[in-house]
């Protein structure tokens, strides 16, 4: 499928999945769906880096913070529209994936992931001591009054926000997957050395990824200080949007753009049913456990079953 | 800025005091890292466990917290044995130890710190022991026991470990594997075993740094997050592998910390351990006394 198509197929099913939620009159149905959507973008832009090309982040949560924490910068400084908190939060997380990646992708791929887990702890204490977006009370972002496009409520534009991004993040995947890129850096993935030998701009792609996959985790953190009308450190940092984003392509499948995606939707669903019926911190545990039940015994995860499957279903007939 | 004298000094001595810790801190990835390449992230959370075993011990029956961890350092031991099966069996054998083992030893830390949090909550626990309030005084310049007792059982355990690995047979055995293991299947050993005693020693380090760490200062289920970027800053800075090396940056560490949590707030401090790895790796990746 040409990536002009895949495109349009997929901004069609988001904006059926938009339509079909204006069916829903349950506040719940918003706040599971959201999140759940949330999980789709940091997994799927984790796996860019990860899954494509072989170099584990562990500072998702501080890229999706950023994110968050340019969108609560922009409201104090100028009261931004929506759009602009999206596109600068993308902006600047990407610029910081490009900075670490620089900084640390030169070396063993050991160092790029040590370098994004203290990122992770850096980011918390700066903007801890950033008193003009909160620090460590918080900021109270209070969503507009008049919502646009006819819609209820601001829930229900930040819901379509989320899902058009949603598609955005896939499509954006998908295409490097199957682009020259996505090659270039599965070769990195496989075998650096023999990549590089063979002519592959190894640190120029590396770097690329590194910019993409950063930029699509901070514009899932955008629209968060909205959602949640308070943004606090702890809660924009928390350590489970970095295991998350990790568990779920894991268990999904990492060398194609549908693993993440099954492995956010699966693994979001059983965390929301968890959440309501037992608690947050079993939660967490749950997310913790299929992380190293799956990365042990069945590293290839569930993508990996099925074309496994799918080999010996040809191979029989 | 002024700089008074007292102040300076304080800070100095402080600063070299947590240097030693962050030295027995440090000195397992030293070992597991630097020596056997296996990048065992998780350490800090094998730390923690160590801060509240000696809590529990030390809450039931009242024997002091360094003592109940050298003693129970065989349990630690075994448990890294067991650990490094594990990663050796699913991840080095298949060769898949740069991603997958990376997220399993992630996974650890988050599953030990979880549990943790379901067990004993978030509030801070503290161990009182016969010298945490005694502070000895020369001049100006304060020695508080909470922190020389671990700065002594601290060095000890460091210099111990250099002196293992430098003198006894089998601890060369380990330097042989950080520096060729082809060579040593060559000559028919098998490396494996020897670097799962290795991983095994460094997490029974851990458990000792833990009981240290919790005479220093009240611990929780999440504070290990704050010393990953710690225990490999100081590794990197020291050197890969270089125990001799680790402690000098453990100590140059140590005195950042305290130079910063002096002049600029104590709020400051977590982030000098991340900008001190980030110029480590980006001017000198070897360190200052790497091979």
């Amino acid at each position: 499928m040409r990536n002009r198509t895949f495109a349009v197929i997929a901004f069609l099913i988001a904006i059926a999945v938009i339509a079909a939620s204006r069916l829903a009159s349950n506040d719940y149905f918003f706040s599971a769906a959201y999140t759940v959507l949330q999980f789709i973008i940091l997994a799927t832009a984790w796996n860019i880096l990860g899954g494509y090309t072989g170099y584990v982040n562990f500072g998702s949560a501080a890229f999706f913070a950023v994110g968050a924490y340019t969108s609560v910068f922009l409201y104090k400084f100028v009261q931004a529209p929506l759009l602009l908190m999206i596109a600068a939060g993308t902006v600047v997380a990407g610029l910081l994936g490009l900075m670490v990646g620089y900084l640390t992708l030169r070396m063993r791929g050991v160092f790029f992931a040590i370098a994004t887990l203290a990122l992770a702890v850096v980011l918390y204490t700066f903007v801890l001591n950033w008193d003009y977006v909160g620090g460590a009370r918080g900021a109270y972002i209070l969503q507009p009054r008049v919502v646009p496009f006819g819609l209820p409520r601001y829930v229900h534009l930040l819901y379509t926000a989320m899902v058009l991004m949603t598609a955005f993040a896939l499509v954006v995947a998908r295409a490097i997957q199957t682009s020259f890129i996505g090659r270039g850096l599965a070769a990195i993935r496989d075998d650096e050395v023999a990549a590089e030998c063979a002519g592959v701009p190894t640190l120029r792609l590396k770097l690329f990824s590194a910019t993409v996959s950063g930029a699509l985790m901070g514009m899932a953190g955008t629209t968060f200080p909205y959602y949640l009308s308070y943004v606090e450190p702890s809660a924009a940092f928390n350590l489970s949007y970095a295991v998350n984003s990790i568990a779920m392509p894991l268990i999904g499948g990492m060398t194609s753009w549908l693993g993440p995606l099954v492995g956010a939707v699966l693994l979001g669903s059983v965390q929301q049913v968890v959440q309501v019926t037992v608690s947050s911190a079993w939660n967490l545990l749950i997310v913790g456990v299929l992380l190293v039940a799956f990365v042990t015994l069945a590293p290839n995860g569930i993508m990996g079953w099925i074309d496994a499957w799918r080999l010996r279903r040809r191979e029989g007939s | 800025m002024e700089f008074p004298t007292a102040l300076v000094l304080n800070a100095i001595v402080a600063g070299l005091l947590l240097g030693g810790f962050y030295a027995a801190v440090s000195v397992g990835v030293s070992i597991s890292f630097g020596m056997l390449d296996v990048v065992n992230i998780a350490h800090p959370a094998f730390i923690i466990l160590g801060s509240y075993v000696a809590y529990i011990v030390n809450e039931r029956m009242g024997v002091d917290p360094i003592v109940v961890s050298i003693v129970l350092s065989p349990l630690f031991f075994a448990l890294g044995m067991l650990i490094y099966r594990i990663y050796y069996l699913c991840f080095e054998k298949r060769g898949q130890e740069s991603l997958r083992g990376l997220a399993f030893f992630f996974g650890i830390l988050f599953i030990t710190e979880v549990v943790l949090l379901l067990v004993f909550g978030v509030d801070y626990r503290l161990v009182e022991t016969a010298y945490s309030s005694t502070t000895l005084h020369f001049g100006t310049v304060d020695f508080p026991l909470r922190l020389i007792v671990p700065f002594v059982v601290a060095l000890t355990m460091v210099v111990g470990v250099q002196l293992y690995l430098s003198r006894t047979f089998f601890g060369r055995a380990v330097l042989a594997v950080a520096q060729d293991q082809l060579a040593l299947r060559l000559m028919g050993v098998n490396p494996i075993r020897i670097k799962e005693f290795a991983f095994a020693l460094s997490i029974a380090t851990a458990g000792v740094a833990g009981a240290l760490l919790i005479v220093i200062q009240p611990v929780q289920p999440a504070i290990g997050r704050e010393y990953i970027g710690l225990v490999f800053a100081v590794c990197v800075l020291g050197g890969m592998g270089s125990i001799w090396g680790t402690l000098l940056g453990a100590l140059i560490l140590g005195l950042a910390e305290s130079f910063t949590s002096t002049f600029f707030g104590p709020s400051w401090a977590p982030a000098v351990s991340f900008g001190i790895l980030l110029a480590a790796l980006a001017f000198k990746p070897s360190g200052l006394l790497g091979r």
